[in-house]
């Protein structure tokens, strides 16, 4: 009898065999009968973030803006994508360095302290003021 | 018709400026782990004639002496900052694929006919600078091949918008006549000296060459490559919710190894870091490849490189399966008498975590099934290296050499920037 060769059966070709098990658990007994009430805990991103792309938390130093409720060492959280307004607490870059004020649009447009010790920060000739964010809530830890 | 290419402007210096914004028009360079070599640069630090992977040592001087700006690279930051900007692409459209940290194909088929994709491309750039602070440049095109010449096109002629659509034949013509033929998507060094050597130099030579002479003479790929120069489109979005077909984890060695004792424990390190980056996928695997080479640039001594792949039979992600089997591919690849330089780890042959497959035979080596442990381990390794497997080197795993990394501004809460 002639036999041809046609190839060796390695555990490498050997067809995989795909068997679904059950993804969930099937659990007997009564179920609880305040499941149908839960409901998930509070979560602080859900309140405090709208737009979590384009928010980021910085740490306030000093005491530049306690008349706001910002104290030394309070996390801000920080929405670039809001536009600020007349009135808006904002982060901002002035002379490579970041600041939280309050913008004032008028009478003349600068960054004012809510704290009566420290004084307006006026945009002079030359100077370059950007405005990186409004902030949108201060967490001060007790 | 069209795709777009988003790509960030020197993404990782891009980073390191936006919460320092004293960094502004400095030259910035980024190093790779262990401080080794340069592996991005600001326009300022480009212009200074740094180059892209030059060793740091050479150019330290310089740089310094000009004020620059160095940074270790701080993977962290770089990847937050990356899923921020891709999240906010898909805000635009529906299809996106995220080809890179750094780059984006979003398919703009899905847009309205009469939408004026330039002032799209205008749209999406100066929101994703204001929202993130990152600077994109935008390339429309019919494909993704002429997507990435667009790209080009915008750093060659230095667009100052950032975004550029080739819209007509005529565009794609002039972009492809100024483009040399190593720029274009696929081309690599050794076929571009193969093609310099037919005569084809700009991009606009290979278009021109008939697709199927191409396939005859090179490849199936860079026929493809070609139709797409002539405008026709070969390749799509991929869906980028499909996760990751293959994970490597390799690096140089600092100082040649030629021993196996020393070899196993670094392999060990490969392979335990790639077991974490499948878990953290949701994957199994059932395929673990080790490999192994010699210093190309150590002209005078003996060269070897080998690779084995070992099947598993059952898909698994405990670190301990992956260590058996990397164990099992180094034995055979490892000679003696050579100085190794490199070695690594690939993953391949993914599978759902929650989907078990498995065999209708026992598996001689049945893998570890207890999921948990490796979740508990994770979880301890989570902020830095606490659990250790026997066979890995904790020496060799310590702390990488690099002293000039930023904090992390976006992800720890004790390194957040800082504001008065």
């Amino acid at each position: 009898m002639k036999v041809n060769y046609i190839g060796k059966i390695s555990e490498e070709n050997l067809p995989a065999i795909f068997v679904p098990y059950f993804l969930e658990a099937v659990h007997a007994g009564f179920p609880s009968p305040a499941s149908d009430y839960i409901e998930s805990p509070i979560d602080l991103n859900k309140h405090l973030i709208k737009n979590g792309a384009a928010t980021f938390l910085v740490r306030a130093q000093g005491q530049s803006m306690i008349g706001s409720g910002i104290t030394n060492q309070a996390v801000l959280i920080v929405d670039r994508s809001i536009k600020p307004s007349h009135n808006s607490i904002v982060v901002a870059t002035i002379d490579g360095e970041f600041v939280c004020k309050r913008l004032k649009l008028k009478p003349r447009m600068c960054l004012m302290p809510d704290n009566p010790d420290y004084p307006p920060i006026f945009i002079n000739h030359g100077q370059e003021l950007e405005i990186v964010g409004t902030v949108t809530a201060a967490i001060n830890k007790f | 018709m069209a795709f777009a290419l988003v790509d960030c402007e020197s993404f990782y210096a891009s980073c390191e400026r936006i919460f320092r914004p004293d960094l502004k028009n400095v030259p910035i360079v980024v190093l790779s782990n262990n401080d080794g070599c340069v592996i991005a640069r600001s326009t300022e630090a480009k212009r200074m004639g740094i180059a892209m992977g030059v060793p740091w040592f050479k150019v330290r001087e310089l740089f310094l002496k000009k004020n620059g700006q160095v940074f270790s690279s701080n993977f962290t930051f770089y990847g937050d900052i990356s899923a921020r900007v891709m999240n906010i692409l898909e805000g635009f459209v529906p299809k996106v694929e995220i080809y890179s940290i750094d780059e984006a194909f979003l398919d703009l088929d899905s847009l309205k006919q009469n939408y004026n994709l330039y002032d799209f491309g205008c749209h999406i750039r100066s929101l994703i600078r204001q929202w993130t602070g990152i600077p994109v440049r935008i390339g429309i095109a019919p494909n993704k091949t002429l997507s990435k010449i667009a790209i080009n096109e915008i750093k060659r002629r230095n667009i100052p918008t950032s975004v550029l659509h080739l819209l007509n034949k005529n565009q794609i013509r002039y972009a492809l006549r100024h483009t040399p033929v190593n720029k274009v998507w696929g081309v690599g060094r050794k076929l571009n000296d193969h093609l310099n050597a037919a005569g084809i130099n700009t991009a606009l030579d290979l278009a021109e060459i008939s697709p199927q002479n191409i396939r005859k003479k090179f490849s199936v790929v860079l026929e493809r490559t070609v139709r797409e120069l002539r405008g026709e489109r070969c390749l799509n979005i991929e869906d980028s919710i499909s996760s990751k077909k293959q994970i490597v984890v390799s690096r140089s060695f600092g100082e040649r190894v030629s021993s196996l004792k020393a070899l196993k424990p670094i392999v060990s390190n490969f392979a335990v870091r790639a077991a974490e980056k499948l878990r953290n996928e949701k994957q199994k695997c059932s395929q673990v490849s080790v490999f192994v080479r010699t210093s190309p640039f150590n002209k005078n001594k003996p060269q070897h490189s080998d690779i084995k792949t070992i099947k598993l039979f059952t898909p698994t992600n405990d670190t301990r399966d992956i260590l058996m089997a990397a164990k099992k591919g180094l034995l055979p690849i490892f000679r003696l008498g050579y100085d190794y330089a490199k070695a690594g780890i690939i993953l391949n042959n993914f599978s759902n975590e929650l989907i078990m497959q498995r065999s209708l035979f026992k598996d001689p080596n049945e893998p570890k099934e207890n999921t948990k442990f490796m979740r508990y381990i994770d979880q301890m390794n989570t902020y830095e290296n606490q659990i250790y497997f026997a066979s890995q080197n904790i020496k060799r795993w310590s702390p990488m050499k690099q002293n000039m990394t930023s904090p992390k501004y976006t992800t720890n809460w004790y390194e957040l920037p800082k504001v008065n």
